[in-house]
């Protein structure tokens, strides 16, 4: 069982297949042109790049000129809604949520001292944005309406489509960050009635540092960076063609093979929930059936996440929590206080994201390892002490 | 992120447990992150004869109380108490910059701890007069 691993941070970042590699390899060798360039080798990678955008568009049921290639979700993000804001310069009115990725709320901080009012709605206790509050929060000078789709921490599932439809009858732009969507739940711009959707190519096993943006037809954005033409000058710089190929074909792939992957997953998930909240002190975080396919979340109470991901990284299993002590801050996760946790119970949380490559008998190891890990750290800790 | 010396302390810490007679138990509590500890002592002519452990917090939090009881042990009540956060850190071949509030979790309880037993000796001495 030694030199086991055991990858369940698929939410932080998968591995990338095989197929997308291959698919990249050409354009990091022979095929280097730059797609700007007229030439033969220039020629070659406009078409890679071209085609590759009509397969991220046909994946998310777009047509290929909505679709934006940038570095990916984080630049996305900030150019959605950076974008959205200079088109009506001075003072203005957004709304996004308090659960929000930092790529988010970081942004929606900085437009508030930019002049605009910024409203971050409330979740319930289940990480779920209610649909009234974003009615009730809508003012006359309203400009932008942002809500993740799918909750990076503890997966829960937003009402995007009944937002969606609210946002166009008020003529409302409406951006969601589908980052932890995209390729693991399906995604139909369409049918969501979305303005803007960022997406990032390394969360379904394409290469890192590259995402994109749909920008539905007839809302444009004010550029927020300077440089050459690409990307109809909304994101100028030379392409990362290796990056925008691999990503195309990874989607490609991801979007044929959900209905199998979600139903392996939604099996391997709900079993690791319904072992884990069996054991003693073990809460469910996140909602009980609107979460992603590959999200399990729940809180060991009485000991503390890092400890916990440390002693479960000995044992070859990569995880994630929301606790003070991964945080890089001294606060605990925003989206587990925002659903209501108190401090020692984010602080004993663990994030385990399934993704493509895991299997049931990643599950039994899991089952294995983790319940003496617990029963250690609970006999080292005083706060079990003093429940017992 | 932790050092060979941190993780082998997180990995078989020391000291784990309660002393069920204890001449004083101390207690601190990270007020920022939430990290809590809990430290029994065993006290003979001044002397830390025996202490134990229980601590609530992330690798660094454990490692510290662990290196913490070995520092102690067999130490006067003042030598202990002179123990400085930074020793502790510096014991363990230094700790992350985020992670330096953690050592003063372990200090604090060993101090709380001393001061306690103090007190308590001094309570008893009255009391005898």
């Amino acid at each position: 069982m030694k030199n086991r691993l055991v990858y369940m941070d698929h939410a932080a970042t998968s591995p990338l297949r095989e197929e997308a590699l291959e698919a990249m390899l050409p354009y990091l060798k022979e095929h280097f042109g730059n797609p700007s360039s007229l030439h033969t080798p220039g020629r070659e990678a406009r078409k890679a790049v071209n085609e590759a955008r009509e397969k991220v568009a046909r994946a998310l049921n777009a047509e290929p000129e909505e679709i934006y290639f940038t570095s990916g979700g984080t630049e996305s993000n900030n150019i959605a809604l950076w974008g959205t804001v200079k088109k009506s310069p001075g003072r203005g009115h957004i709304i996004t949520s308090a659960i929000e990725h930092h790529a988010v709320l970081d942004v929606c901080k900085d437009i508030e001292k930019s002049g605009y009012r910024v409203t971050f709605l409330p979740v319930d206790r289940y990480g779920l944005v209610s649909v009234e509050d974003v009615a009730a929060a809508i003012a006359p000078d309203t400009v932008l309406i942002s809500i993740m789709m799918a909750n990076n921490e503890v997966g829960t599932i937003q009402p995007i489509q009944e937002i969606g439809a609210l946002a166009r009858e008020r003529g409302i732009v409406f951006h969601t960050d589908a980052v932890q969507a995209v390729g693991q739940i399906p995604v139909d711009v369409k049918k969501l009635k979305v303005d803007l959707l960022s997406l990032s190519a390394h969360k379904f096993n394409g290469p890192k540092g590259v995402g994109a943006l749909y920008v539905r037809r007839g809302s444009a954005l004010t550029p927020i960076f300077r440089g050459g033409g690409q990307e109809r000058k909304l994101r100028p710089g030379t392409e990362n063609v290796a990056g925008i190929v691999g990503m195309a074909r990874a989607l490609e792939l991801a979007v044929e093979e959900l209905p199998e992957k979600t139903r392996l997953l939604q099996e391997m998930r709900d079993r690791l929930i319904r072992e884990l909240t069996a054991m003693e002190a073990v809460t469910l975080n996140g909602h009980p059936t609107r979460r992603l396919p590959g999200n399990v979340n729940v809180s060991f109470h009485y000991i503390e996440g890092e400890s916990l991901l440390l002693s479960l990284d000995l044992q070859g299993v990569a995880a994630s929590s929301g606790s003070a002590c991964t945080s890089g801050s001294l606060d605990p996760s925003h989206v587990l206080l925002a659903m209501g946790l108190d401090h020692q119970t984010a602080h004993g949380s663990l994030r385990l994201s399934l993704g493509r490559g895991n299997s049931h008998e990643d599950v039994d190891y899991l089952l294995s390892v983790l319940p003496p890990i617990v029963k250690r750290l609970r006999e080292m800790s005083p706060a079990y002490h003093r429940h017992q | 992120m932790y050092n060979e010396k941190v993780m082998e302390h997180f990995t078989n810490p020391r000291n784990v447990g309660e002393i069920k007679d204890a001449d004083a138990v101390g207690e601190s509590g990270n007020f920022k992150c939430g990290d809590t500890m809990t430290v029994y002592l065993k006290v003979k002519d001044d002397v830390i004869t025996d202490i134990k452990f229980k601590t609530f917090g992330c690798g660094a939090a454990i490692a510290c109380s662990s290196v913490l009881t070995e520092m102690a042990k067999g130490k006067t009540l003042d030598e202990a108490l002179a123990i400085t956060n930074k020793d502790v850190a510096e014991q363990l071949g230094g700790l992350p910059p985020i992670k330096m509030h953690c050592s003063n979790l372990s200090a604090e309880a060993l101090h709380d701890a001393i001061n306690k037993y103090r007190q308590k000796s001094l309570a008893q001495q009255e009391q005898s007069r």
